[in-house]
């Protein structure tokens, strides 16, 4: 983007853009567009940047996909362990109160889902693919960019108690947003996304990786850390539980915070000025 | 505004250049290092590529968790078999003492091996865990011969990539590349511990790939085919799990 100069103006570039400016004006066809917008976006720089923007919506199917292959795998056999082993002959640690997608399973159930282990097997591999190299790019760009540090980190200020139980108080109050956290995250959000990126994320990789018997051959203590292969297995359930929790009570509060115009901002980078707001 | 869109446009060109022949160079090292599974085509192919390639260079060497004497699991499971058929029940009849493994394909000599054939082979033990696709596994002391020494025995060619297994079963069968079939813990197993290996758990005879999950570690073993395609088998996907929705690569 334009938007990077950051050499001084010459006097042909206000020429330029003085010129690109009237053009865009009058509507003449000699406008040449990339200036213009430059002009435009460096009076208006979007609420989330491109990188945010692409790198949440591509996060979001990956997740969706995840969740639903997840599931379908987990239904085959609906048993939790703790340690390495476990099976239909082993105590269970729980079982989730539903039927299986294997005849084999003792669910207390007369009948069997259907069976959609194999390309669910097949599209959760993949989708992990796009979700780390999607994670990588974002996590790359947002530390070197600054995004991470000016838009994430809380300041000093914010992690006073005081400031915290104000913003805990409002949320428990389910209040509308004020004005300022149209452009800005407020302090519960930026600690609720540093926990989804740097604790869950991690976890959900590494207790997945942690399963497979080829990456844990050349890595060991990736299960013996955990416990164990079961054990990996039942903590990947637990963090997977967590990140739909945390997707429920993110989409409550964009609901709460205005659908639209968060979802707008999401989607163009575009914000609502107070007037345009409904 | 002329230099800067140039500039962007040769950027841009040179990036996509850049990418697509990357790409390109991508692929062909990696069919040459072998790093490309053969389910590689339709929608799951990249995932699969991806996986099969990274896990195939990062554990070329390494050896599946072994584990204490005290950490086998009490009762093994058997999970569910085909209804066998008659072929395996009139073997069964006779104490499997007329069960062969033939061997076939590229080797320089194509032999049959009884068990007891099987059996003269200094015997190994792996105590390892076999862990299903549902999500179930358990632990057992694995006794057999690693297919290595009988790949040795029948001299494989060095052109071979592929071992391709098959059960007296004829809807189950299988293969792996050249690493897994000549991985030190890849057994031709007969025995399960410390007794024969029982029906339910795939004897008399069951490959067993460690690194893989429970199906790539096919019961009921007859015969086995070095190759250097797995285009003529089957759907030419490699096996039968690919055929059935799975993928042929099971190491995750």
């Amino acid at each position: 983007m334009v938007t990077e100069r950051t050499q001084p103006a010459d006097s042909f570039d206000i020429e330029c853009v003085r010129a690109a400016w009237y053009h865009s004006r009058v509507g003449d066809s000699v406008c040449i567009p990339s200036v213009a917008s430059a002009v435009q976006t460096t009076t208006v720089p979007p609420r989330h940047s491109a990188l945010v923007r692409i790198t949440h919506w591509i996060t979001t199917l990956c997740f969706l996909a995840l969740l639903v292959t997840g599931i379908e795998i987990l239904i085959s056999h609906p048993r939790f362990y703790w340690g390495e082993t476990g099976n239909d002959l082993t105590p269970v640690l729980f079982k989730l109160p539903i039927p299986a997608s294997r005849n084999l399973v003792p669910t207390g159930y007369g009948y069997v889902l259907p069976d959609q282990n194999g390309w669910s097997r097949y599209l959760h591999f993949q989708t992990a693919w796009i979700a780390i190299f999607t994670g990588l790019l974002y996590l790359v760009c947002s530390l070197l960019n600054g995004h991470l540090r000016k838009n994430l980190l809380p300041g000093g200020a914010d992690l006073s108690w005081r400031s915290l139980s104000t913003s805990i108080a409002s949320h428990l109050r389910f209040e509308r947003p004020s004005e300022a956290e149209t452009r800005s995250y407020n302090v519960l959000q930026r600690i609720a996304y540093l926990f989804v990126i740097f604790i869950l994320f991690p976890l959900v990789i590494w207790t997945g990786l942690a399963m497979s018997p080829a990456f844990v051959s050349a890595f060991p203590a990736t299960v013996n850390l955990l416990g164990g292969q079961q054990s990996a297995r039942t903590l990947h359930f637990f963090v997977s539980v967590a990140l739909v929790l945390f997707l429920l009570v993110h989409v409550v509060m964009i609901w709460l915070a205005g659908f639209w115009s968060r979802m707008r901002a999401m989607i163009t980078g575009r914000v609502a000025t107070p007037t345009e707001r409904t | 505004m002329s230099t800067f869109s140039r500039r962007k446009l040769i950027t841009t060109g040179i990036a996509a250049a850049a990418g697509v022949s990357g790409l390109a160079l991508a692929e062909r090292i990696a069919q040459k290092y072998g790093l490309v599974p053969p389910d590689h085509g339709g929608i799951y192919g990249l995932g699969e590529t991806l996986t099969y390639a990274s896990q195939r260079l990062l554990t070329r060497h390494s050896l599946a968790r072994e584990f204490s004497r005290s950490q086998i699991s009490k009762r093994p499971f058997p999970n569910e078999i085909p209804p066998l058929n008659e072929a395996y029940k009139r073997l069964q009849a006779g104490g499997f003492a007329d069960w062969r493994l033939s061997i076939s394909g590229m080797v320089a000599k194509p032999a049959s091996f009884s068990l007891d054939q099987l059996r003269s082979y200094p015997s190994h033990s792996q105590i390892t865990m076999l862990q299903c696709e549902e999500g179930w596994s358990y632990i057992a002391e694995w006794i057999g011969v690693p297919l290595s020494e009988i790949l040795q025995a029948v001299e494989v060619h060095p052109e071979a990539r592929y071992v391709v297994y098959f059960s007296i079963d004829p809807d189950w069968w299988e293969s792996i590349d050249m690493a897994d079939a000549l991985h030190p813990q890849t057994f031709l197993v007969y025995g399960m511990n410390g007794a024969e290996l029982p029906v339910g758990n795939g004897g008399p005879l069951r490959l067993r790939v460690p690194r893989q999950i429970g199906y790539k570690n096919v019961k009921f073993i007859t015969h086995l085919t070095v190759t250097d395609s797995l285009k003529g088998f089957g759907k030419g996907l490699g096996s039968a799990a690919p055929e059935g929705g799975y993928a042929w690569y099971a190491g995750i």
